[in-house]
């Protein structure tokens, strides 16, 4: 781990400032995957600015019927809180079948949307990885990929967004606002912030140089079933391999979003259109275009077969 | 000298050429090879409350709360089993609630108030958690226990306090506190020796469990 | 003490404290965290310096050269160590590749360098700073591809697991041919990791020229001889130090480059160092268990009876490496005329292949039992009942050789009736509950039985006993049954007993390994006693050969004085073995039987229940001993569902070298558990009339956990880890939404 220098911003817009002051600065959260980075040196800042007493932690209602989650609401508190479980029941059920309790507990909204990618040549240094050390290549193409991206990936990355969380928000709807080092506010669609790899693989998301998250809100409640099927090796504690997040009203219409196969939660609204006739349509259209590496071609058919368990399910809530 | 001298590297992937010379740094992010006189790194006071008692420390921002418990603190009862939040072996209770310390920078924490496996019990006097697991032999080459004894505690008191977990079935209930609930919020403490079974029989006694 | 005639009967047969459910002694130290592992002593060695391992970027090839400067310069850099300065190394016997490499590099993460500094945070960051240029050369790291011209090998595991190149009974090929029921079938596993929860640690400190390191080894006496070997230094220079063992599974057999990093780094920094291997660098840096591909060809009669069978196993390893014996069992566990197994090994440029708990059956059972139930398939009988029919008394290659123990029938039929096995359909994939698919599957397990030589030290003084050995305790409870053993022998309470272990400064025990700890350990406990007992008699007066002692009293012909009386007296002693272990053959039995379910549209597959019963002599501690067992089921679990380091056939590397990404079993994965002991003692093993359990209980799982989800979906799967992908699309059609 590089040395760093370390200060608590007071205000969001304090600590936007703060990092764009500062070449080479970061926001820390609840840590949880930046310093996981920072010891392989993967990640390598050289100051980083504390936002835990920015009081972005608390979840209010919206105006228009939704709510607002501050940044720094930890997955637990997001997860436990009555709105969310009675009215986005997905986003609870998406979270707690990520990581494990203790890191629930740190982990924040915001930091959540930020993890980077479990692939594991991007872990190990001494391997070639565009997302790392830009231009250097992508070890992972034509090597060991069980776990990599099926679609949205390119030719210099086939790396997934590992994250559970999201592929909920996703299906939701959700906003994520921002602050900039000159107080500048903005809202990106959930669908907007991230990116495609393409030629960038290293530039993940939308977010500007020193830009903050402060908050994700919700539109109002879309009633219906929700339901989070989340597909891994081991019980938990796991990432997944592809997960399905639902919303599925009493008609069989509905709203799906996919974790574990693209550089995004991956959600193509076309594809809900299909959902009274099978899964199978419906995954059809999801994929189209589908790349996977022989390693991960299972994914393909498993979308399908997890939309199709999670559809089974919603009928039979 | 030339990064990946030799290598046959493509848009489309890297080929593993033969007799190939290639360089290395030990990390992807080292710097230039000319030694430069390197100022010593930042350090920074940090108070906390560690099982009850003010600690005054002054460390490297580097420094994780992990090490700052055992190295300099020499609370060695947490452990460090990957330093990297996939074992759960430095589990400890942070104002109440149980987090990875390995993955925490110790100033993160500047007023907390941290509660390690000796702010539990002693071997004089054990904890309740303590007792059931020698009891129920939770434990064997006990390495991960301290982690696991941290986050059984307070896995009891979640599902006390409402939080949902994934084997939930109605999230819009308290949980009930059954085996399964706690076999799955304990699935963050890896057990190589594999305790599992005696760990949930250790937690379903002290919480007076539902089968 | 020589054992070469089967027991009689001894002290410990009175079963006071030995045999007992007894709570572990160190428990209350290991729950309150205030055991001691490897890199936690502060209490020995004054201000130690913190040192980091860099591991090789390659897996083969040479270091062209490597720039140092920038590390040195770093802020607290104390000292570098790598090929340059190190001075001439040699190499452990139990060591196939060098512990420090460089400028060769035999295989990737292979430790080449450790930088020394003030603190631990500027170790790991100017361990980032040096700078490799490598030169790449060609490996082979595919298995599959070097087996095909790879020669037959035979080798010992060392750890009871032994297999010649090639061996013949009867004339297989023909009673194969003539057959009217055959299976042939290939079946694979992967490389494994020991994924230990303490890594590989230790304190190094000199003093003049001698070196004292504090670490976390399973053979005290193994890691001094090893280190000597490696340091060119004399044995009697170097002091081991191990009382706490966080986890091995055979990982911690052997001297690893934690200790002779640190050691060299504390020579060159002239201070103590401690070193903890970094998890991302355990996997490639330390051992595994190889990845085998393994032939099964058994041929029956139609009544089941088995007339020919063979298994043949290939793995690989480093050059000057040894196969894994994988075919060890199958000369022993079935009947059957004609018979044949074989080993080969190819070299391979991974890292160093090596034991993991049951080297040998662990993976041969995997195989072998799958193919004994798909025999018992095409049969149309039941998997019980044509295990039972195969069942021999005797060692099928010299019928003249019986098994001192042997009760197979009785755990497998016994397993059957406590798990419900009669609920089994005959038929796959008919139970449904819901979207789930559910099965039962049922594997025998077997693996040998080893007694080491092993000594200890007795103290008695002022009533309270002391024991001192180099035995270790790994998480397998050596200090618990070592208490009871002497508390039995000299007839004290528990609580009257203090344990020892793991110093090299104390007598040579057997070691943990080979599941041979409990019976050896405690043979040697046993025979210092016995020899302590004279001397305590003699002391006190008496002068019969029939003294008791039991309740702080020893007694005689009507005279009672108290043991304290007896004032400081102590005695060490070994216990060896004769042939007795040749006369008749020394194995441990079990069955294993599980309920599996999987996911009809998603493949995912759930343990839902597990039964073993074992059969294993004498349990000196029911309580440790069931432990053992299921920690053993757990990881079979593992084997079965999930454990697979990934190769890169490219770049010659495991891959998923971390914990997240090498997946083991979670609480979530593991349902209850019940273990069964049958009662036995077998006095041909030891006074004790003990044998293992730790690696017995591995043995088979991961076949049980197969044979459960063949049975729930009809899919058979041959190569582990049995993940969904491998019958996801084969799945007995479902309404699909």
């Amino acid at each position: 781990m590089k040395p760093f220098t370390y200060e608590r911003a007071r205000t969001p817009a304090q600590a936007a400032a703060a990092v764009a002051r500062t070449p080479g600065a970061k926001f820390l959260a609840g840590g949880t995957n930046l310093l996981d980075l920072m010891k392989l040196e993967i990640e390598a800042p050289g100051h980083l600015v504390d936002v835990q007493d920015l009081k972005l932690d608390r979840i209010e209602k919206t105006r228009e019927g939704g709510i607002r989650i501050g940044a720094l609401v930890t997955n637990t508190a997001l997860a436990s809180d009555d709105r969310v479980r009675r009215d986005y029941g997905v986003l609870t059920r998406a979270i707690v079948a990520g990581a494990s309790g203790q890191l629930r507990n740190k982990a924040t909204t915001a930091g959540n949307l930020l993890q980077r990618t479990r692939c594991p040549y991007f872990y190990d240094p001494n391997q070639a990885c565009n997302k790392r050390k830009p231009g250097s290549g992508c070890a992972a193409i034509g090597g060991y990929s069980r776990q990599l991206g099926v679609i949205g990936t390119s030719d210099a990355c086939i790396a997934t967004y590992p994250g559970d969380m999201a592929v909920a928000l996703r299906a939701l709807d959700a906003t994520v606002e921002t602050v900039n080092s000159a107080g500048a506010e903005r809202r990106i669609p959930i669908a907007d912030f991230h990116r495609l790899w393409g030629d960038t693989p290293h530039i993940e998301t939308a977010l500007a140089p020193g830009e903050l998250i402060t908050a994700v809100t919700l539109p109002k409640p879309l009633g219906g079933t929700h339901l989070y099927h989340k597909v891994r090796d081991r019980a938990s504690y796991a990432f997944a391999l592809v997960s399905v997040a639902a919303v599925v009203q009493k008609d069989g219409s509905g709203r799906l979003a996919i974790g574990g196969i693209a550089p995004k939660p991956w959600r193509v609204e076309a594809a809900e259109a299909a959902m009274p006739q099978g899964a199978q349509a419906v995954a059809g259209r999801l994929l189209a275009g589908a790349r996977p590496t022989r390693d991960n071609a299972f994914k393909v058919p498993l979308v399908e077969r997890t939309i199709a368990a999670v559809m089974a399910e919603a009928k039979a809530a | 000298m030339e990064d990946d001298a030799g290598l046959a590297i493509s848009r489309r992937g890297m080929m593993a050429g033969s007799a190939a010379s290639m360089a290395l740094a030990g990390t992807a992010t080292a710097i230039s090879a000319e030694a430069q006189p390197a100022a010593p790194a930042p350090t920074m006071p940090v108070s906390l409350t560690v099982n009850g008692r003010r600690r005054d420390l002054s460390l490297d921002t580097r420094t994780t709360l992990l090490d700052a418990l055992r190295e300099h603190l020499k609370l060695t009862g947490t452990k460090k089993g990957c330093d990297h939040g996939q074992c759960g072996a430095c589990t400890v209770l942070v104002n109440g609630q149980r987090i990875n310390s390995c993955l925490s920078l110790a100033v993160q924490h500047q007023g907390d108030e941290v509660t390690t496996i000796e702010g539990l019990g002693t071997p004089e006097k054990l904890h309740p958690m303590q007792a059931a697991f020698v009891r129920h032999d939770g434990y064997q080459c006990g390495y991960c226990t301290p982690g696991q004894i941290c986050s059984a505690v307070a896995v009891i008191d979640e599902i006390k306090a409402g939080v949902p977990g994934h084997a939930t079935q109605d999230i819009t209930r308290r949980a009930p506190l059954t085996r399964e609930e706690m076999r799955e919020r304990m699935s963050g403490n890896i057990c190589r020796c594999g305790a599992y079974s005696n760990i949930a029989d250790a937690m379903a006694e002290v919480a007076g469990a539902k089968a | 003490m020589k054992f070469d005639t089967p027991a009689g009967t001894n002290p410990i047969d009175r079963l006071t404290v030995v045999g007992k459910p007894t709570d572990r002694i160190d428990g209350p130290k290991k729950t309150t965290g205030t055991a001691p592992y490897a890199y936690e002593r502060h209490d020995v060695a004054a201000n130690p310096a913190y040192g980091y391992v860099l591991g090789a970027g390659i897996a083969k090839g040479r270091i062209a050269s490597m720039d140092l400067a920038a590390a040195r310069a770093a802020p607290g850099v104390l000292a570098i160590v790598t090929h340059e300065n190190a001075g001439k190394l040699g190499k452990g016997d139990m060591n196939t590749a060098r512990l420090l490499g460089g400028p060769a590099i035999d295989h990737y993460h292979q430790a080449i360098a450790i930088v020394v500094a003030d603190t631990f945070e500027q170790a790991r960051h100017a361990a980032g700073l040096i700078r490799v240029d490598y030169a790449r050369a060609k490996g082979r790291f595919d298995l599959d591809e070097q087996l095909r011209a790879a020669p037959l090998k035979g080798d010992s595991s060392g750890e009871g697991s032994a297999a010649p190149p090639i061996e013949r009974v009867g004339d297989f090929d023909r009673a194969f041919a003539a057959a009217p029921v055959t299976l042939d079938q290939r079946y694979t596993t992967p490389d494994h990791s020991h994924a230990m929860m303490e890594p590989h640690a230790t304190i190094a400190a000199w003093e003049g020229d001698k070196l004292t390191v504090w670490t976390s080894n399973q053979m005290i006496a193994w890691a001094v001889g090893d280190l000597a070997k490696t340091l060119l230094i004399p044995k009697e220079n170097i002091r081991v130090d191990s009382p706490f063992v966080g986890g091995g599974f055979g990982g911690k057999l052997f001297l690893r480059a934690d200790v002779v990093m640190a050691a060299l780094a504390a020579r060159e920094a002239k201070r103590a160092v401690k070193v903890a291997l970094q998890r991302p660098l355990i996997a490639n840096n330390t051992t595994h268990r190889p990845a085998t591909a393994q032939r099964i060809r058994l041929g029956c009669a139609k009544d089941g009876t088995i007339t020919a069978i063979a298994h043949e196993s290939g793995s690989g390893d480093l050059p000057g490496g040894g196969p894994e014996t994988a075919t060890s069992q199958t000369k022993l566990l079935y009947a059957g005329a004609n018979r044949l197994t074989a080993m080969r090994l190819a070299v391979l440029d991974l890292p160093e292949g090596n034991a993991m708990r049951a080297p040998g059956e662990a993976p041969g059972m995997m195989a072998l039992e799958m193919a004994i139930d798909e025999m018992a398939e095409k049969l149309g009988m039941d998997p019980v009942a044509f295990r039972v029919k195969n069942d021999t008394q005797v060692d099928p290659a010299k019928p003249e050789r019986r098994f001192s123990q042997r009760r197979l029938v009785e755990c497998l039929e016994r397993g059957a009736r406590e798990f419900g096995w009669d609920r089994r359909s005959a038929t796959p994939a008919r139970v449904r509950d819901g979207q789930w698919l559910v099965g039962l599957g049922v594997a025998a397990a077997f693996r040998n039985n080893i007694n080491m030589k092993s000594a200890a030290r007795v103290r008695v003084s002022g009533g309270r006993v002391t024991v001192e050995t180099d035995m270790t305790d790994i998480g397998t409870g050596s200090y618990t049954i070592i208490a009871q053993t002497a508390a039995e022998m000299l007839g004290v309470p528990l609580s009257a007993v203090d344990v020892r272990l793991g110093d090299s400064t104390f007598p040579v025990s057997s070691g943990s390994g080979g599941q041979w700890g409990a019976n050896s350990a405690t043979a040697g406990v046993y025979a210092a006693c016995a020899k302590l007992r004279e001397a305590v008699a003699a002391k006190l007066g008496f002068n019969s050969a029939d003294v008791t002692f039991a309740d702080g009293q020893v007694s005689a012909g009507g005279r009672q004085v108290p043991l304290a009386q007896a004032g400081d007296l102590s005695a060490e002693d070994a216990m060896e073995y004769g042939d007795l272990a040749k006369k008749e053959q020394q194995s441990t039995f079990g069955a294993h039987f599980v309920e599996a379910r999987v996911h009809a549209l998603t493949g995912e597959i759930r343990v839902e229940r597990m039964l073993a019963v074992c059969a294993a002599g004498r349990i000196l501690n029911p309580k440790s001993a069931r432990s053992q067992v299921i920690g053993a089921m757990t990881m079979g679990v593992g084997a079965a569902l999930m454990e697979e380091l990934a190769v890169d056939k490219r770049f010659g590397f495991f891959v998923n070298h971390d914990l997240a990404s090498y997946e083991v079993p979670v609480h979530a994965d593991i349902p209850y558990q019940q273990v069964i002991f049958l009662d036995e003692v077998d006095p041909t093993t030891s006074p004790m009339k003990a044998k293992g359990v730790g690696e017995l209980g591995i043995c088979g799982v991961g076949a049980a956990v197969a044979n459960a989800i063949y049975n729930a979906t009809g899919v058979r799967v041959r190569d582990y880890p049995i993940t969904l992908e491998k019958h996801l699309e084969k799945l007995p059609a479902t309404a699909m939404a």
